[in-house]
């Protein structure tokens, strides 16, 4: 496993395409983030109120744990989670072998929008990173 | 996993308290967390236990100042110690730069040190990283307990359990008192910064 580093061509390339296919579409905030917890790109509503850093170690291990879940299951691992509340709604999907990007949407967007579009957005960072 | 961020100019390094169940992991990171100031250290996150046990990690975020020009954040994780939680274990170590082993000086859980450390090794090849080229220290916990009428192990026989051969840096400690704690976390600090500095800050990144 080696060292990431984020060059600023990659930060503006994968900020400027989550912008534009998530966070025009109404998504609240997205945050591309690596398996060890660390943010990466945060695009969207301030971060004011919420402990991005938590979270984004939270998320890694979330994701880590289900795909131990996967494993006793006899899958790989499972590609995306989704948590619904009554406000707020979270979807987390890997990206690549090392990347995963959380999504923080709230009622008026729907899940299968989001979906679709970190589909498509997933494709893009990879490329990206992979340059 | 190191991430440096050209951007912002920032570093950010894991380490990994690891150990047997009740060595003390999670008690360094309390300590930290309660000795340090609030402009250095984040928010610690510790999830949901069972008694005290740790069931899955605790989580504490540091800014440790600048190393030139580079913010150095490190995030403290520990690993439950448990046999059982050997998924979860595992897991926390994912993407270390450094590591803490936190060995507990009870005659009794001698096999339980031997067995903690074995098992960092397998959990580090898995990773594709080796003992030997790892930042790793020891850290010999609970050293109040040698003039207690428990059966303790001496340091000695700790070395010769655990450090015979990689002759890693060792600290004596008594995690709930502090003793040995900011000694233990300075030397690791140093080691992965080192570490990941000696990779990075002399090639044409910086």
């Amino acid at each position: 496993m080696s060292d990431f580093v984020l060059t600023a061509s990659a930060l503006n390339a994968a900020q400027d395409k989550i912008f534009s296919t998530l966070i025009h579409a109404g998504v609240r905030t997205a945050m591309l983030i690596d398996c060890s917890g660390n943010i990466l790109v945060y695009c969207g509503q301030s971060t004011q109120n919420m402990d991005t850093i938590s979270l984004a170690a939270l998320a890694a291990a979330n994701f880590g744990a289900t795909t131990q879940i996967a494993q006793l299951i006899g899958e790989d691992d499972f590609s995306l989670l989704f948590h619904k509340g009554k406000k707020e709604n979270i979807h987390i999907c890997r990206v690549g072998e090392e990347l995963i990007l959380v999504t923080i949407f709230g009622q008026k967007v729907s899940l299968g929008m989001v979906r679709r579009r970190v589909a498509e957005l997933s494709e893009s960072i990879k490329n990206i990173f992979d340059r | 996993m190191a991430f440096i961020d050209l951007i912002k100019k920032e570093v950010h390094c894991k380490i990994v308290y690891y150990g047997p169940g009740r060595s003390g992991k999670t008690t360094n990171l309390l300590t930290i967390y309660s000795a340090m100031d609030t402009a250095v250290r984040g928010k610690m996150l510790t999830i949901e236990t069972k008694g005290d046990r740790t069931l899955f990690f605790d989580f504490l975020p540091l800014n440790l100042g600048k190393i030139r020009g580079f913010n150095i954040r490190i995030q403290l994780y520990t690993v439950p110690g448990q046999v059982m939680y050997a998924a979860t274990r595992r897991l926390v170590l994912k993407g270390a730069d450094g590591v803490v082993f936190v060995a507990d000086p009870l005659v009794i859980r001698r096999e339980k040190n031997i067995e903690s450390f074995a098992c960092l090794k397998r959990n580090l090849n898995f990773y594709n990283l080796q003992l030997e080229e790892t930042p790793i220290i020891l850290q010999y916990n609970k050293q109040d307990l040698l003039s207690s009428p428990t059966p303790t192990l001496t340091i000695a026989q700790m070395e010769e359990d655990l450090n015979q051969h990689l002759k890693l840096k060792s600290f004596a400690a008594v995690s709930t008192k502090g003793i040995g704690v900011f000694e233990s976390l300075k030397e690791i600090s140093k080691q992965t910064v080192r570490h990941v500095a000696t990779r990075h800050l002399l090639t044409d990144h910086f």
